[in-house]
């Protein structure tokens, strides 16, 4: 059971990574995030609750708390900065 | 409406996709292009080059998405969107939006529309790259968004 997380922009230079497979047994993607920030300062800080990022999950754009099902992925996605 | 929307690292041919797009527009009397190039910045250290990334599905989909909005508001018969990712240097053309409408307010309202939206709302992030070999990732602007909320008297 796994999820794949893709970092986007600031966030790939700020948690050092632009994807991982992490091991996931189901849960909201406010327990994805609650999980993250408990990595380090860095996360806590980059993830914040109130800092502005969005989620997309399986290709969406979501909002608020949603489910993520096992084998999805989950894009963690800093302010847009336009073209 | 027909709508086209590409993402690439590619240059684009404005020409080329003029006449593409005329073959989908019916008898539409108005066909306007907006076409944006990377513009050098006025700071202290010269950007050597803007690198432009996207999600890819996901971006593309935002746009469709923002065209469907400016559809709804204006009668469109066709639009096209390219936007590049990548490193562009100054001067090179970064996006073209290309609509066409049955009349030209409606053609010239809808481009201006997704524009501001791209610059906005499409999950695009756009890093800074210095002659210096120093980069910084931009930050979103409070123009750009005082541009948007415009559209939503």
């Amino acid at each position: 059971m796994s999820i794949t997380l893709l970092y986007f922009g600031v966030l790939k230079d700020v948690l050092g990574r632009s994807e991982e497979t992490l091991a996931w047994d189901g849960g909201s993607s406010t327990a994805l995030l609650a999980q993250l920030r408990t990595r380090g300062e860095d996360w806590a800080a980059a993830l914040a609750p109130g800092k502005v990022f969005r989620l997309v999950v399986n290709q969406q754009i979501v909002h608020g708390e949603v489910p993520v099902p096992d084998g999805a992925e989950v894009g963690i996605l800093p302010p847009v900065t336009g073209g | 409406m027909y709508c086209d929307v590409t993402v690439q690292t590619a240059a684009f041919d404005l020409g080329a996709e003029e006449l593409a797009l005329r073959a989908h527009a019916g008898d539409a009397g108005a066909l306007v292009a907006f076409q944006g190039m990377v513009r050098a910045h006025d700071e202290a250290t010269p950007l050597a080059a803007l690198f432009l990334e996207h999600y890819p599905g996901v971006t593309e989909a935002e746009i469709r998405r923002i065209a469907g909005q400016a559809a709804a508001r204006w009668p469109l018969s066709a639009c096209r969107v390219i936007h590049r990712v990548g490193a562009l240097v100054p001067g090179e053309p970064i996006v073209l939006v290309l609509i066409a409408a049955g009349h030209r307010v409606g053609a010239f309202a809808a481009a201006e529309y997704l524009m501001d939206y791209l610059k906005t709302q499409a999950p695009f992030w756009k890093r800074e790259d210095f002659v210096d070999g120093s980069s910084r990732w931009v930050e979103a602007k409070a123009s750009d968004d005082a541009a948007c909320e415009r559209w939503h008297d």
